[in-house]
């Protein structure tokens, strides 16, 4: 099974060879590399990954450019369609400003750029981005931010429990974000926005694996599909 | 036509960098400041065409993020 997936490059994207490689890795097949300016995505595709950097300089707000490019009006018809996209780091950012997840990622509360390995609670296992993992599990992902404090009203924050859409939730306050969220899912359960990076604990050289099982729980769906 | 646009923080929100910045004021010795909010502030230059349905478009989905954040157009006389 050849396994169809894209990454994202907006200028000043810096994660996105570290995605792709990620990608290319678990699945054994390469993804397709896309341009901003494009208008287009391949056919096809069973995977969009949006990856982390500082998208047109974070001018404005952090991923609010990106959010209105060219190809992102293609991954936003991707998304309804229900083709499953997975946004770290900027690429949450993106993914809020675009309207596919609610709420917004603030200036971390403590003011610093945070950069370092945190824990990370599994909330919800029975996602098509977290079915490898189980429902409790500390894993430890490494986050790299400045703008990861994530906000949402009270009643948005209420609907995203009750419906299961808090997918991580961090073990310890990182950046003061609502509720410890630390990545959230839309209401079909195909888009996934969060701010540890995955791609970056794929082997053993990368200090650890545990990121791995992100995609192969995104391509053991695709499989079962 | 110089329109300026000022977006701020909703009441509520965070605000990180004013609190820094408040800081900073009483670093200079200088008490009293209850409270500090930072925002911005966009400068168009804008032709006659331009309809204030427009300006409240461009507010709306660019240049002020509704979820957290309000925002005040304010024409100058040309």
């Amino acid at each position: 099974m050849s396994f169809r997936s894209a990454v994202i490059t907006f200028p000043g994207s810096n994660c996105d060879r570290d995605m792709a490689d990620a990608l290319e890795k678990v699945s054994g097949t390469a993804p397709h590399r896309v341009w901003h300016a494009d208008a287009e995505l391949p056919q096809g595709l069973d995977f969009i990954a949006l990856p982390g950097g500082f998208s047109y300089g974070d001018y404005l707000r952090s991923g609010a450019m990106a959010a209105r490019s060219p190809i992102m009006q293609a991954v936003i018809a991707a998304a309804n369609r229900g083709v499953p996209v997975l946004g770290v780091c900027n690429g949450f950012q993106v993914l809020t400003e675009s309207g596919l997840l609610p709420g917004a990622l603030l200036r971390n509360a403590g003011m610093n750029f945070v950069c370092r390995e945190v824990a990370l609670t599994v909330e919800n296992s029975q996602s098509l981005f977290t079915g490898r993992y189980s429902a409790g599990q500390t894993i430890t992902i490494p986050v790299a931010h400045h703008d990861g404090n994530y906000f949402a009203d009270t009643e948005t924050l209420d609907r995203l429990e009750g419906d299961g859409r808090v997918a991580f939730r961090y073990g310890e306050d990182v950046n003061g974000s609502a509720r410890g969220i630390a990545g959230v899912l839309n209401p079909a359960g195909n888009v996934l926005g969060m701010m540890p990076h995955p791609e970056r604990m794929i082997e053993a050289e990368q200090g650890g694996t545990d990121g791995r099982a992100l995609f192969e729980s995104a391509l053991n769906a695709l499989a079962s599909a | 036509m110089k329109v300026r646009v000022f977006v701020s923080l909703k009441n509520g929100v965070l605000d990180p960098q004013g609190r820094a910045i408040h800081h900073a004021i009483e670093g200079l010795g200088i008490h009293g400041v209850q409270d500090v909010r930072a925002g911005k502030m966009i400068e168009l230059d804008v032709d006659d065409t331009v309809s204030d349905e427009q300006l409240d478009t461009m507010c709306k989905q660019l240049l002020a993020n509704m979820v957290i954040e309000n925002y005040r157009i304010e024409r100058l006389a040309a």
